[in-house]
């Protein structure tokens, strides 16, 4: 189970998670990519302090994990892949309910993310904020009277913020009006990304949509324009969801119960193949056309087929057979009829 | 399929990544794929390479050559060539050493070139102190040039009541 999943988010039937990041440098100090290891550790070791007032964190230094565990937390999306770019200064805190990650040595010193279930973003946000005025209480940050937080990469300059929605839009790719959705989205000034994309949709039908300008704009304002998008985005899908039903019932219907089907016997499944199928049944709960599965079931599950989630129960490391064997062993288990 | 890197195992990994509605395939064997920075979970397209492009477009002014080579950031040592080709900074002073041709790539980045959000609560504080007592300096220029003094000594009272909250502080 991922813990960050457990609560019932809004809009679960569209929107898989909402996740908000702030990224923070530390006056004085030079730049994760530039800084020695000595001031990289006293970095850690500032962050740490500032933030340890709260007692709900634990910590993990990279340097100290096993390779199955790294990958497991940037699976578990707890960390960027970034992170393990500089293994003997990168360190991360992690909130008890793991909601709240504050990675510490990545592309800048600081970078605050809260990862919620569902469209969440003020939430997500509120608490990057809390978080955020707990350091800057300690801790002297980098900024500039007119262009803000300072950060590593122009990109992220000015606030420092990235707001981004995991958004599942199967009846959009069916009907194929998603490639001029997603263009609309670009041409606002927000960048789409297809999770482990393939062809011209994207795996899963999965999409991750997020801001891309962090200066100039406040963070009320970076949050509600995304909001306001994804909130169009979810009524267009749910447009398509009805037309399909209406017009369309048996060939979904058909669709959905053929990859449950799959799910429920096969004996050899890659985690691309069991993505696609997770995305049918996925989306046959939330057209209520299979009542009997739970959507955050579904959602862990887009999560635990990853290839080091199914490591992580062997000591061993699994071949890509092995690890298709096991995947569908699991999924029989987890959807059992 | 065929792998495009080692052009002998199938490939099973594939991405498209579309970025402003431009796409790009890539197709990779398990083994190459593992080695790819860009079949990390998160794909991200290595952006400090499209951000070269966006510095030195020649528009607004003449780029001097002598900039390009000569200057590098006194603080760290990063070289304005450095960070045209890696795309990130290396210390926060290097938003001064390159100031001049950051403003302009701000711009073109995010339309934008003036930070309008979240000002840190302690720091930011200063800030603001910083901003009132440049105004009252000039105030006080402006005094002075009148020859109302009356008024200059009351500015300066008040600009050294503002910096002494910065000296303790």
């Amino acid at each position: 189970m991922n813990k960050w999943l457990d609560d019932d988010g809004l809009e679960k039937d569209i929107v898989i998670s909402s996740r908000v990041r702030l990224a923070r440098n530390i006056e004085g100090m030079k730049l994760p990519q530039q800084i020695d290891e000595e001031d990289g550790v006293d970095v850690v070791d500032m962050v740490k302090h500032a933030v340890l007032k709260d007692d709900n964190y634990k910590t993990y230094n990279i340097k100290d994990l096993t390779e199955v565990e790294k990958r497991l937390f940037v699976e578990n999306h707890l960390i960027s892949p970034d992170m393990l770019k500089k293994p003997n200064i990168s360190s991360f805190l992690l909130r008890e309910d793991e909601k709240v990650t504050i990675m510490i040595n990545e592309e800048d010193h600081i970078r605050i993310q809260s990862l919620f279930s569902g469209l969440n973003l003020d939430e997500s946000f509120k608490i990057c904020n809390d978080v955020d005025d707990l350091i800057e209480d300690t801790l002297d940050y980098s900024f500039d009277e007119k262009f803000g937080y300072m950060t590593s990469c122009p990109t992220n300059t000015g606030t420092g913020l990235r707001a981004s929605v995991m958004v599942h839009l199967p009846c959009l790719v069916i009907t194929g009006n998603i490639n001029g959705i997603l263009q609309a989205v670009t041409q606002l000034g927000l960048a789409v990304r297809g999770l482990y994309g393939e062809g011209t949709g994207s795996l899963g039908n999965m999409f991750q949509i997020s801001n891309q300008v962090t200066l100039g704009e406040t963070e009320g304002e970076i949050i509600s324009k995304l909001k306001g998008i994804v909130t169009q985005i979810i009524a267009r899908e749910r447009q398509s969801r009805k037309l399909l039903l209406n017009t369309k019932r048996i060939v979904t219907e058909d669709k959905i119960y053929r990859s449950l089907g799959t799910l429920q016997n096969a004996r050899i499944l890659s985690s691309k193949e069991a993505t696609n199928l997770l995305s049918d049944v996925r989306m046959g709960v939330a057209m209520g056309i299979l009542e009997e599965i739970d959507i955050n079931v579904i959602d862990n599950l887009i999560i635990d087929i990853q290839p080091a989630n199914i490591n992580k129960n062997y000591d061993e490391e699994l071949g890509s057979i092995n690890r298709d064997i096991k995947r569908a062993e699991m999924l029989r288990d987890k959807l059992k009829k | 399929m065929i792998c495009e890197n080692c052009g002998k195992k199938p490939s099973t990994f594939h991405m498209t990544e579309i970025i402003n509605g431009k796409s790009k395939e890539i197709n990779l064997c398990e083994d190459c794929a593992s080695k790819s920075e860009e079949f990390s979970m998160n794909p991200s397209f290595a952006i400090q390479n499209l951000l070269a492009g966006l510095l030195d477009i020649p528009n607004e002014q003449e780029i001097k050559p002598d900039y390009i080579e000569d200057i590098s950031c006194e603080s760290c040592g990063t070289t304005y060539e450095e960070f045209k080709r890696k795309g990130k900074f290396g210390c926060s002073k290097c938003y001064d050493s390159f100031r001049e041709k950051l403003e302009p790539l701000l711009k073109k980045i995010h339309g934008h070139d003036t930070h309008i959000g979240k000002i840190p609560k302690r720091t930011g504080g200063m800030i603001k102190i910083k901003k009132d007592i440049n105004s009252l300096k000039s105030k006080l220029k402006v005094a002075v040039v009148n020859e109302e003094f009356e008024e200059a000594a009351v500015l300066r009272d008040e600009i050294k009541k503002l910096q002494n909250e910065i000296a303790n502080s």
